[in-house]
């Protein structure tokens, strides 16, 4: 780069010293303007003759070549030297400006680990992540990255999740905790079994996704590449007939002019301005989420997120902490350790928040050989048989499907319980609302997504309250996994714009799918929330929505700040050289100024701040 | 399957589309991605054919960028 600004800066000289000269001294100023030409447009030319030769004619250095040439032999010396400058100068602008994107991407990703200590017969060895086995150990001492998931073994630190969630209070962790790649130990030495190979850790998958980003192209990317593909011919012709017919047509008009005037045509011919400035807008959007803890899949989820306006949550686990806890028991016919531990039984086998908080209520280790015949009733609860007694827990369709009388409750999740038919109780467990979602909806108005609603699985008072509590406008409760999807294709199908769907990434994968844009929320570690989903949030805020609207909808009117600009200023040009206001060499200037600028433009979209 | 192969020294974005465009009518090639930022083109290619297509990846990248050099084949 140096080099170059030195070898341009001669040219320049030489060049001043041309044109010093004065006119009666002909030969040594043609010699001086063949010196400065070749001094700053050698690379250019080289390059031109190379593509020339392998058959990629159209190519930007032999449009500037040509263009450069074509000026010298119209005898507008120090036109063809400003070419070559600026173009030059311009080439060196750009360089730095990708360069600087480059980099700025290049640290949203830095999160990838370039090494193992791998524990060995009581030594650690440095090896790379990538040679790791599932149940190696390996150690990461303080400030160093962890490599690959994995579980503790010994050892006790903070870690900092910050390159994967946005988020920068340290996370404890100690025996028997999992920790993800690309996690930094605050302190102490940690001690780890490997859970997952290199490729399957989260740190791969991260990344892999971000790179991947770019194959889901946005209709303005689209747009974009096929414009370029047309406006380099079509300006090329334009130019053709503007050297050749107002010669032919006009009286007065001369070749040599309208030729000039051609040359600065085949300048602006060059499509990149346009073709960088789209995609490196949403590169920005996507790799600013990527800070924050947000992962997009591609640059058409940003574009529809932008166009949201309805946004369906699923309520536990996303609106809500998705921790139960066990509120009230409400005994009939037993005592309540009785009734309590029915249900903990039965819930065994169920991996619903709700069967946990039964069983951590109940407090005593479960002998398993007591239960016989277990199974989950999806959308219902289980039955399952427990020391040959049939028991049945779950919602009051449950209870209404083996017809069993019992005594309603409310005021959170309930669960009823029946042994042998018989009604003994109902257990009520309530959840918390996280403590972020509930401005959630009005904020969601502000940025544009009028339309609330929240699916869930839950009962009608439980889901109720939610809504209440955080504003939703319309609730379904008591639905079946299978309903899910039914009613998202409804609301979907009376929303205006795009429908965005919130889920937790446990038993809705279908909705997560089915939805314009499919968001899974606290997702770290879960692979099939990130296969699902469009959009990642690894930690489990859900006012991580917000920023990501917000940058959908900066990212998308940067991007058609770049499209609009980039093509009026080009357009621009060509007429004022077709009317000969402004020659070849602001033509240049002007071509590279509108990329530096569209790419400068496009940085903007790397910042998920608020302003 | 998938092959990630980086073309350093990518420096302009028009190519980069050309070369995507270039390499997906490669026979053999399912779809390609080039990411002109990170440098690398993501590729889903018939195992079979990888030679023949690594071949005409070359061919199509120098042809369009010849400064670029190729990684990862």
């Amino acid at each position: 780069m140096k080099k170059d600004i030195i070898l341009l800066s001669i040219s320049a000289a030489v060049l001043v010293g041309a044109l010093l000269v004065p006119k009666a001294l002909g030969i040594i100023k043609i010699i001086l303007f063949i010196a400065a030409f070749l001094l700053s447009g050698f690379k250019v030319l080289a390059n031109a003759f190379k593509g020339i030769i392998k058959g990629n004619i159209f190519n930007e250095n032999t449009l500037m070549a040509v263009a450069a040439i074509g000026a010298f032999f119209i005898k507008e010396y120090p036109e063809a030297i400003f070419v070559m400058i600026f173009y030059r100068v311009g080439e060196l602008f750009e360089d730095y400006a990708v360069g600087k994107s480059r980099k700025s991407i290049k640290e949203v990703m830095n999160i990838c680990p370039d090494y193992a200590n791998l524990l060995k017969d009581g030594k650690t060895v440095r090896v790379d992540p990538e040679d790791i086995e599932i149940g190696d150990l390996i150690t990461v001492a303080a400030g160093e990255k962890i490599p690959l998931d994995g579980v503790v073994v010994s050892g006790g630190s903070y870690i900092d999740t910050r390159a994967l969630t946005g988020e920068s209070v340290p996370r404890r962790v100690d025996a028997d905790d999992t920790v993800l790649s690309g996690c930094i130990n605050c302190e102490g030495v940690l001690t780890i079994r490997v859970t997952k190979t290199f490729e399957d850790s989260t740190v791969s998958k991260i990344l892999e996704l971000v790179e991947n980003a770019s194959a889901r192209k946005s209709t303005s990317e689209k747009f974009i590449t096929k414009f370029a593909k047309y406006y380099t011919p079509c300006v090329l012709v334009a130019a053709l007939l503007l050297a050749v017919l107002p010669p032919l047509l006009i009286e007065g008009a001369t070749f040599s002019d309208y030729v000039y005037r051609a040359l600065s045509f085949l300048v602006v011919s060059c499509p990149c301005a346009l073709v960088i400035s789209v995609p490196l807008s949403f590169f920005g959007g996507i790799g600013g989420c990527a800070k924050q803890g947000i992962l997009i899949k591609g640059g058409s989820y940003l574009e529809m997120l932008s166009k949201a306006d309805t946004a369906v949550f699923d309520k536990t686990g996303t609106l809500t902490k998705g921790v139960f806890e066990v509120q009230q028991i409400n005994p009939e016919n037993c005592t309540a350790d009785e009734l309590l531990r029915f249900a903990a039984y039965a819930e065994n086998i169920s991996s619903h928040p709700v069967a946990k908080s039964v069983i951590s209520a109940y407090g005593n280790q479960l002998d398993v050989s007591l239960v016989t015949d277990a199974k989950e009733i999806a959308g219902h609860g289980v039955s399952a048989v427990v020391e040959g007694k049939t028991v049945l827990a779950g919602n009051a369709k449950l209870m209404q499907m083996h017809n069993i009388e019992f005594t309603e409750a409310s005021g959170g999740t309930v669960i009823y319980v029946a042994v042998d038919n018989g009604f003994k109780g109902s257990i009520i467990i309530a959840d918390e609302l996280k403590a972020d979602a509930k401005n959630l909806v009005a904020q969601l108005k502000k940025s544009g997504i009028g339309n609330t609603v929240m699916l869930t699985g839950d009962i009608k008072s439980a889901a109720e309250k939610t809504a209440a509590e955080t504003g939703i406008d319309t609730v379904y409760s008591d639905l079946l996994p299978g309903d899910k999807v039914n009613i998202l294709e409804k609301v979907m199908s009376s929303a205006k714009g795009k429908t965005v769907y919130v889920g937790d990434g446990i038993n809705d994968a279908p909705v997560l799918a089915r939805a314009d844009v499919g968001i899974a929320m606290g997702a770290l570690g879960s692979d099939a929330a990130i296969e699902a989903a469009d959009i990642v949030i690894m930690t489990d805020e859900p006012s991580k929505i917000i920023t990501a609207v917000k940058t959908a909808k900066r990212t998308i009117s940067i991007a058609k700040q770049n499209i609009i600009f980039s093509i009026a200023i080009k357009l621009g040009i060509l007429v004022l050289c077709s009317l000969n206001v402004v020659g070849i060499g602001v033509a240049v200037f002007g071509d590279v100024g509108v990329m530096v600028l569209a790419v400068l433009n496009s940085f903007r979209a790397l910042s998920t701040k608020e302003r | 399957m998938t092959k990630k192969i980086k073309l350093i020294d990518l420096c302009c974005a028009n190519c980069a589309a050309k070369i995507e465009e270039k390499t997906a009518k490669i026979d053999g090639v399912n779809s390609v991605t080039v990411n002109f930022l990170t440098e690398k083109m993501i590729l889903d290619i018939d195992e079979a054919k990888a030679e023949s297509i690594y071949a005409e990846i070359e061919k199509i990248v120098h042809k369009i960028e010849p400064d670029v050099k190729i990684e990862g084949i």
